[in-house]
């Protein structure tokens, strides 16, 4: 198992470097000229040559790329080229919105998803079994932020229960508005994660109770429910886990879509504005702290499984290959 | 005999769903209750005569607009799968073929890739380039190709390890002819579901860019732009943002179910798991 751990850590780290080298170079081949958003519109060659001196854009590729990587070793993710302020602390500030409302969903969304799609499987003869499955069907056909402005019509503008957008500006010292304002967002997000989670879970319980080792299980005098606890979760739960990581992962950057519904000042709103205004440090910054996130969703995933599955330890990336 | 009429229906359902959409975008080229800049209907009428279903806040006629928008997903839908198609297969087929390190690395290459969200490609896609149907397509079947590749992959490393392979390979049948002969009939079955879901998911994700604002401008808006302008009004001119929404996921519905419809019909080893 170290030794595993050892070697994983190292291909996390290539991959990191590998990630950052891509991301370095794809937005130095975005057109449009960052000095450009911080000078006025006319001004002449030398207030942009100023502004390109200032921002370090005048200097070769290479020596910009080791002086990205210097600060990156440092915990520095350098300084917006508009704000001029440090991006690090932006992106920290930021992660206070964007985790705590990918998480709660995420965990919403497994805790709705894991009885609805084993009911579904297990009952999928019945009526209700189809008509989960039907719902789910349906689930994965909405658009988030369909779903999002509908909730927000009913639960927020009709009943006026939860604010319609926005968070406290005081964050998280105002405790109960920040949990009223990420509450609608989170059901949005968890809502439809969950419906594509659901055939998911129902299909590898599917495998599952087709299987022959259950049938055995049952024939050797389990319960339904013993050879299910025994047998059936640890075999369904490794392909489930995989998607999971996956899900988790995009949910953390695929949340720009819902902050932008409900006008929250997360991850994604940043890298949008950072998009639209070609400032790289925040747009590099951002990439880089959701490359880090993707990298270690799935590294976590991976070690779940194989904790869970011994046939996978022999290999170095596992998975439901 | 009961599977096989439960078969039928729900490629039969959701050929219809997905053609009653597609014949109002074939009729959008040629007819359209008014011209899409039309704004004499007055702003944010109701459902009623003279407008099927009102005017936006502009006065222009929603269902005009409803009928640009079938237009246009069905261009992001086609022309994102299309993209999916020839890259993913291509780099899938590649990555088969390779061994060791190389495999090694398209493989991780395309893991990171579909870790990463569509819409954050697209975004900087349409960042470099500007807003437009076109740089929105070229983003999500970029994205999308990642997928497919993946499949792909490993649809052939499963093919590849057959004996009648081996048997092409002894009697001198060259790598291009394996795979033309041998590889892409057995894998087209399973590729084929998965575009027709890919569809599906490339209409969604276009309604996303361009209710962020990145996606195809007025006035041939698509279903996303006009949720997008209706979100404000949603109480006071309900049918604007229910409209094309409910239009969107009967698409999106429609083509699951042909997906599914057609692996049934296609790939009768997975028919048991309807999934």
């Amino acid at each position: 198992m170290a030794r595993y751990l050892l070697r994983r850590l190292a291909f996390l780290l290539v991959s990191l470097a590998l990630a950052s080298v891509v991301l370095f170079v794809l937005l130095r081949m975005l057109p449009g000229d960052p000095a450009n958003a911080l000078t006025s519109v006319g001004a002449g060659p030398e207030q942009i040559a100023a502004a390109r001196h200032s921002i370090g854009s005048d200097k070769p590729l290479p020596e910009q790329f080791v002086h990205w990587i210097g600060q990156l070793a440092s915990g520095d993710l350098g300084t917006s080229f508009v704000s001029s302020l440090p991006v690090a602390p932006e992106v920290g500030s930021r992660l206070n919105v964007t985790i705590p409302l990918t998480l709660t969903a995420f965990v919403l969304a497994v805790l709705i998803a894991v009885p609805v799609g084993f009911v579904a499987a297990h009952r999928r003869r019945t009526w209700y079994g189809a008509l989960l499955n039907g719902v789910s069907q349906l689930g994965i056909a909405v658009p988030v932020f369909w779903l999002g402005m509908i909730l927000i019509a009913v639960f927020a503008l009709n009943a006026g229960w939860l604010p319609a957008g926005g968070f406290p500006p005081d964050g998280w010292s105002q405790p109960v508005e920040a949990v009223r304002s990420l509450a609608l967002p989170v059901i949005t997000i968890a809502l439809v994660m969950s419906a594509s989670l659901i055939r998911y879970v129902r299909s590898a319980t599917l495998d599952v109770l087709d299987s022959d080792y259950l049938r055995t299980a049952r024939a050797l005098g389990s319960s339904f429910g013993q050879a299910m606890w025994r047998h059936g979760l640890r075999n369904a739960s490794v392909p489930v886990i995989s998607i999971l990581g996956i899900e988790l992962a995009s949910t953390l950057l695929g949340a720009v879509v819902v902050e932008s519904v409900y006008a929250l000042p997360g991850l994604g709103s940043l890298l949008a504005t950072g998009i639209a205004q070609h400032d790289y440090p925040v747009i590099q910054g951002v990439l880089f702290v959701s490359t880090l996130a993707v990298l270690v969703i799935g590294f976590a995933a991976d070690f779940v499984q194989r904790i869970i599955d011994p046939r996978l330890r022999g290999r170095l990336s596992g998975g439901a290959r | 005999m009961k599977q096989s009429t439960k078969r039928s229906y729900t490629l039969t359902f959701g050929c219809a769903l997905a053609g009653l959409i597609a014949l109002l975008a074939l009729v959008s080229l040629f007819w359209a209750p008014y011209a899409a800049d039309d704004t004499s209907g007055g702003r944010l009428t109701g459902p009623g005569a003279g407008h099927l279903l009102g005017t936006d806040k502009l006065g222009r006629d929603l269902f005009t607009q409803l009928m640009t928008g079938s237009r246009v997903a069905f261009e992001a839908g086609l022309g994102s799968v299309l993209i999916a198609a020839v890259v993913g297969v291509t780099l899938g087929v590649l990555a088969a073929f390779a061994q060791g390190w190389l495999d090694d690395t398209l493989s991780a290459f395309l893991d990171i890739l579909i870790a990463f969200p569509t819409l954050l490609l697209a975004m900087l896609i349409v960042a470099a380039h500007s807003a437009t149907l076109g740089s929105a397509v070229l983003a999500i079947g970029l994205a999308q190709s990642a997928v497919v590749g993946r499949l792909v992959r490993i649809l052939v490393k499963r093919v590849l390890a057959q004996d009648y392979i081996t048997a092409a390979r002894t009697s001198g049948t060259s790598w291009p002819r394996i795979v033309a002969g041998h590889v892409l009939p057995n894998i087209w079955p399973t590729l084929v579901v998965n575009l027709a879901l890919q569809f599906g998911l490339a209409v969604l994700a276009e309604a996303g860019l361009s209710y962020l604002g990145l996606g195809a401008p007025p006035p041939n808006a698509s279903w996303g732009r006009m949720l997008q302008e209706a979100q404000a009004t949603f109480t006071t001119a309900p049918a604007g943002a229910l409209a094309p929404g409910i239009l969107l996921v009967l698409l999106v519905i429609g083509v699951n179910l042909i997906a599914d419809g057609l692996r049934d019909t296609l790939d009768p080893a997975a028919r048991r798991r309807r999934a």
